[in-house]
Parts: structure tokens; sequence; C-alpha cells
């Protein structure tokens, strides 16, 4: 018998990994990882007021006017999935960024960085979507930028885009504006995106039907806008999924948000394709999805305004802004137990068994 | 979702654990075997629903969490070889060997690859045969008899450059040195439902029956595990001591032949070290030395590796249920699933990692 039964005190355990010296995947993941990586690096060289705030997008004055500035990178892969495609989600992406600052979009910009070998009709295929997605949306793409890398040093096309937009006098959306007893509306079921791509994922190969999500919401927050200037954020759940955003806006806010389980809308095919994959739909990424926290006398009249536009006629009350345990997301599970959402430290992991 | 839902039905697990509180007469201490078991517990707050004198504690079924150091010292040191494609679960990337992970390894530059069978490295492995392509098979019986399928598949096809590197772990022999404890407290066990799905139940029956302990095969789902807590609960209070089927959706007396079949085919019983635990007898599976071609300790040629574990985290004690994760002096100060002190703060299926994930203020 080992002698660790009888004696205890010889338990042993291996060293932590405190500081990691090298870039690894989970810092580009949402997750603490990512927030290390703002923390440690980037937020003390950069400092100041505008970007201190840390929202989706800066909002700066220029002449008398507020205009919303964001710029996003896209390295999806695959480069196609179910329900678009990596130069649509370049566009939709930086566009809600925009919105979710209130702003009206205007213009983007769009750089290419691509991998030398890259077929022409591919890159074509994506510009057209890009284009479209722009028309779709009602903004103007007027000024870019292309790359060419060795091949091998790049992944086919990398595309960041940079958007501006004017936000309406009045409007003053931000994650640190939550407060005891506002109402979390999320805008529609969760997942959809981040499954879509994983069962696109070479050497997952399942069949479904779960189609990304990936839209622009710039609509969907003007009708929102249209009824009640009583918003106090809004924030679109993309990587790190419901639980990420959730948890930035109690953090940046210093409140607490219970949110309950079963108000959360979720496809059953999501919800099947996660079940095998040994995930949780609240860590998945959205792309045409949007929470909003506002304040408790305009909630229903925001969210009958939310349901009339086909972006948000799933749109729910899903849980409400408390002032114990800053900084801390909990759940009330179909079960009436109460759990932590927590951030994950990097990406989700496909469990052994 | 249909065969999910009915597993997770608030009313149904209500009423389990209404019946748990009234059959309930003195203080009972169970196990739940399987990460897997514990991660629904406390995803669920099963706990909360129980009386207070049933107490859970959770077992060493986490096949991340005994993974011993060293292998995961080999494993970064063979993911580091020039011209080798390292192949493993998601959950293992993370794991601390004595001073890094497979993560920093990839990130420094060795092909680490994420794969969900072992079937995807032995693709890998066709498509490249130039590469030697290593897959890390690690677990309890539940994976065993598809990582053996590999290395069967592997020298049926003549690819050698396939290998693995095996840390496969039994349930049987862990629970039995639980029991052996003078320490020990646990007196019921929830069984591993997907390992008894390949094993059976034989091998429990013989523990019941030695240790005089009831042992109900458990799924994983909720309701699962409140009727299988039920189900413990009526057998102590009527001192019995019986290996009952619980998750019969699954599991059959006799198991899987077929499966069963590849794994003696491919592996043998040796003994193992369980990280935090220490060696246990013949609680392991090795690669037979037929199959040594692809056997990646042999292939690789490393050498025993003995690395001293540091001390401050008590992940033995946690993982043999004399200790809860929230007693840990590191727990969620020094110890945190950034920063893990030990493997039960890695996987999601780790006990002190789910405690932290949903109850780390209780």
């Amino acid at each position: 018998m080992p002698e660790v039964i009888n004696n205890p005190a010889v338990f042993s355990c291996p060293a932590p990994i405190q500081e990691r010296d090298r870039v690894v995947l989970g810092h580009g993941s949402g997750g603490r990882l990512s927030a290390r990586l703002l923390r440690d690096i980037f937020l003390p060289l950069f400092s100041n007021p505008v970007l201190d705030r840390l929202e989706d997008q800066a909002v700066v004055e220029i002449g008398g006017s507020r205009l919303a500035f964001t710029t996003d990178t896209f390295v999806v892969k695959p480069l196609f999935f179910p329900g678009g495609n990596i130069g649509s989600l370049a566009v939709h992406g930086t566009v809600n960024d925009l919105a979710m600052g209130g702003a009206t979009p205007l213009y983007l910009s769009a750089g290419f960085i691509i991998e030398e070998g890259f077929p022409l009709e591919t890159l074509e295929q994506l510009a057209a979507s890009m284009g479209e997605a722009a028309r779709e949306a009602g903004v103007t793409i007027v000024t870019g930028d292309t790359k060419v890398v060795e091949r091998g040093k790049g992944d086919g096309v990398f595309i960041n885009t940079t958007g501006i937009g004017v936000v309406p006098p009045g409007v003053c959306l931000s994650a640190s504006k939550a407060r005891p007893g506002d109402l979390v509306i999320l805008s529609g079921t969760i997942g959809d995106h981040g499954t879509a791509i994983m069962a696109s994922r070479e050497g997952l190969e399942f069949e479904t039907t779960i189609v990304s999500d990936s839209a622009a919401l710039h609509h969907l927050v003007a009708d929102m806008l249209g009824v009640s200037y009583n918003i106090r954020c809004l924030r679109d759940p993309t990587r790190g999924g419901l639980s990420s955003t959730l948890n930035e806006i109690a953090e940046q806010s210093k409140v607490s948000i219970e949110i309950e389980e079963k108000r959360i809308p979720v496809r059953d095919e999501v919800r099947g394709a996660c079940e095998l994959l040994g995930l949780d739909p609240l860590y998945v990424a959205n792309e045409g999805k949007l929470v909003a926290i506002v304040a408790p006398e305009a909630a229903d009249d925001i969210l009958d305004a939310m349901r009339r536009n086909a972006r948000g006629e799933d749109a729910a009350i899903i849980g409400v802004v408390g002032a114990d345990r800053a900084g801390m997301v909990t759940m009330r599970t179909a079960f009436g137990s109460t759990r932590i959402v927590d951030l994950l430290p990097g990406d989700q992991l496909p469990r052994i068994c | 979702m249909r065969f999910v839902d009915e597993y997770r039905d608030p009313q149904i697990a209500h009423a389990l654990a209404e019946k748990v509180g009234r059959i309930t007469t003195k203080p009972w201490v169970l196990m739940e075997v399987c990460g897997g078991q514990t991660h629904t517990l406390m995803r669920y707050g099963i706990g909360d629903l129980l009386p207070k004198n049933v107490g859970l504690v959770h077992g060493p079924g986490c096949p991340v969490c005994v993974t011993p150091l060293e292998l995961i010292d080999q494993a970064i040191r063979i993911a580091g070889l020039p011209n080798v494609v390292f192949t493993s679960y998601g959950d293992m990337l993370r794991v601390p060997g004595s001073h890094s992970d497979l993560f920093a390894a990839k990130a420094a530059g060795a092909d680490v690859r994420i794969v969900y069978s072992p079937l995807d490295a032995l693709k890998i492995a066709r498509e490249h045969p130039e590469r030697q392509v290593v897959f890390f098979g690690v677990g309890f019986e539940t994976t065993a008899p598809a990582n053996a399928m590999a290395v069967w598949h592997a020298r049926r096809e003549g690819l050698t450059n396939f290998s693995m590197l095996a840390s496969h772990v039994l349930v049987p022999p862990a629970m039995r040195l639980i029991l052996q404890s003078p320490v020990n407290r646990v007196q019921g066990f929830i069984g591993p439902g997907h390992v008894c799905t390949i094993m059976g139940t034989e091998e429990y029956r013989q523990l019941a029956e030695e240790f005089h302990v009831p042992i109900v095969v458990g799924g994983f789902e909720p309701v699962d595990l409140l009727e299988a807590i039920s189900m413990l609960v009526a057998q102590l209070e009527e001192g019995r001591a019986e290996v009952e089927n619980q998750y019969s959706r699954s599991v059959e007396l006799l198991g899987n032949p077929a499966a069963m079949k590849v794994m003696r085919d491919v592996f043998e019983v040796a003994d193992r070290k369980w990280r935090g635990i220490g060696e246990i007898p013949r609680s392991g599976l090795v690669i037979r030395e037929e199959f040594g071609a692809h056997d990646a300790e042999r292939v690789f040629g490393l050498g025993p590796l003995s690395v001293e574990e540091p001390r401050e985290c008590i992940s033995a004690l946690v993982l043999q249920g004399l200790k809860k994760p929230i007693e840990c002096e590191a727990f969620g100060k020094r110890c945190t699933p950034m920063t893990p002190l030990g493997a039960p703060m890695v996987s999601s299926e780790g006990a002190c990692a789910a405690w932290h994930q949903y109850k780390r203020y209780a």
C-alpha cells in the first residue's frame, strides 16, 4: 500500500505554472488569459481615458460630433461555414462593435493578410460576401490594404476591419453603467455560431443543421433606442460567449448578475452538439446576438421592440443585476440551486470522456 | 432533447431528493467515483437538495487528475522532438507537468494537435508517413478500447509511424485502496457508469462482498445520480451491501465483450503510479510487447523519469474523499484554474475545478 494512505503528510502536488513567458492559444480565447494580456501588456503602455473604459468601441468627440471607432481582426477556421464566411463575418463583427455603442455604422476599412498560394477565386468569393454584407448593413468600405505572406506563414487569409459610426446625442452606453435592479435582456438563442464552426471543422465531421447567427445588429439597436434611452449597456457575446460578456459587465460595473437557466434560449441542435462535444453553450461564441442591461421600468417596451425585429424575435429577460458579491455572475439552475458562471481560463477544452 | 431531458427533470429530481430525506435515519458518507459525476453534482447543485446527514465525497475518477507528472513531462519531451506530431484529447494540454504543459510546448514550436478520437491520430499518421505521430492515450477503462483499437489498426496496417504514449488506469484497484485505508470514511459508492458499460459489474461485486460496501453503478445526469444515491441510502439503512445497476440503459452485467477483447489483446495489467496518490498495484494498463513498435515509451526510449512532487496541494486527500476542495488552504487563493497547483483544478471533471467553477463561495 502506498505510504500516503497512512501518512497524509507526504501528499504532494505539482508546481503551478504561474506565469507564461510565451503567448499560448488561450490568450486569444476571450477568457481570463485574454484579459491578462490586456491588463499586463497593453493597458499600462497605452493607457488613456478613452481606452481605459474598455468598451467594444471607443467613443471620441471630433468637431462637435461623437464618433464611435473600433477595429477587429478575423482569423476564423474554416473560412466558409454554414451561415457565412470570414468575409461576411468581418463586416458583421465590426458593425456590431459600433452598434453596441449605440452608433449608426457608416464606414469600414478592410485589411487582408493573404498567404502565398491562396486561390484568387476564393479571395473573390470572400470579397463578394463582404461587399454584399456591407451593402445590406448600409455601410461603405472606403479604404483597405493587402499584404501577402510566404506560404506557411499565414492560414489562408486573415481579415481586419475598422469601422466608424456616429453616436446620436444623448446616447451613452457603457459596461460600467449597470446598477442593482436593472434587468438583463438577451436577444435570442446562444451558441449557434460557435457550434456551427465546430461542426464544420476538420476532424469532427458530424452532420447538423446548425447555422451561424452571423448578422448585423445595428437596426435592432436602433429599434431599441427608438423606444427608450434607458439602456445602460449593450454587448455582443462573441468569443467567450454569454458568460464572458456578463462577467465583463459585472466586473466593470462592480455589481453581481444573476441569470436564470430556464430563461436562456438554446436551440435543441445546439444543445445536442454541445452535449456531444462536452461544451457549455454559455461559453460558446455568438455573432448575431446582443445582451442589454436596461432600467427595469423600460424593460417591457424594449423587449417588445426587440421582438418585432427578426434579429430579436426570441429576445427574453434572462436575469437581474444585484449589489452583493460584486463582479460575480451566478445562475439559478433549473433545479432551483445556484451556481457560479465563471470566466474560463482559456478555451473550452473538449473532454476526454 | 429526448433521452437527456428526462434525466434533468427538476420535479423528478426533487421527488428523489425528498425520498432520500424520508429514508435517511443515520449519517452516511457516499463517494461518486467518476469525475463526470462530480461535474454534474456541482453543476446542478445536487448537494443542496440532499439531507444534511448524507455527505458526498469526490472520488479519484478523473483521468486527467491522476496522470503522473512524469508522464506529462515525457509527453512534453516527445512533443518537442523534431518530426513528431503529438496528438491528444484537449483537456490534457493544460495539465502541468513538473515545470511546463503541452500548451507551452505548442507555443514553443512543438506540433501539438487536439484530436477527438485516437482514430483521428491514426488518420494523420496515414496522411503523413514522413512524420512520427504519437497519441497520448489517457483514461480509465472507458477510453481504453478505442485506444487499443488504434494500436491494433496501426499494427494491422503496418503504420510504423504511429505510436501511443499510454497512461491507462483501472477503477477497481483505486476503490480497493480507498477501502483498505485505515482512515477511510466512504460507506457506499456510486459506481462508474461508463467504465461499467465496457467492463460489466462483476469486479464490483467482489469489492462489495469483500468490504461489505454497497455499490450502485450510476449514470451522469442529475436524476441518475439522485436515483443512485437513494438506492445506496436504502441499502445502507437496510444493512445490505450489494451491487445494483441504476444505469441499466447503458450497463450490462457482462459489459461489452468485444471492447474487452481488444483491450486484452493490446494491453496488459501492470502496477501504475497515480498522480498525488502513489503507486497502486495492478492498477494500470501497458501496451503488450508484441505491439511494442507502437508503444511510444519503447519507440522513443526515454527511460524512467522520476519527479519529486511539490507539497502544498492536498489532491490525494481530495481524490480519496478525505477532504473537500474548499478545505484546502490554497483553494481559490494560490490554486485556481488559472494557476492550478494540482491536476484536480485543471480538468472540468476535476473535483477542485468543479467546486471552483460552480460553488467557490459555499
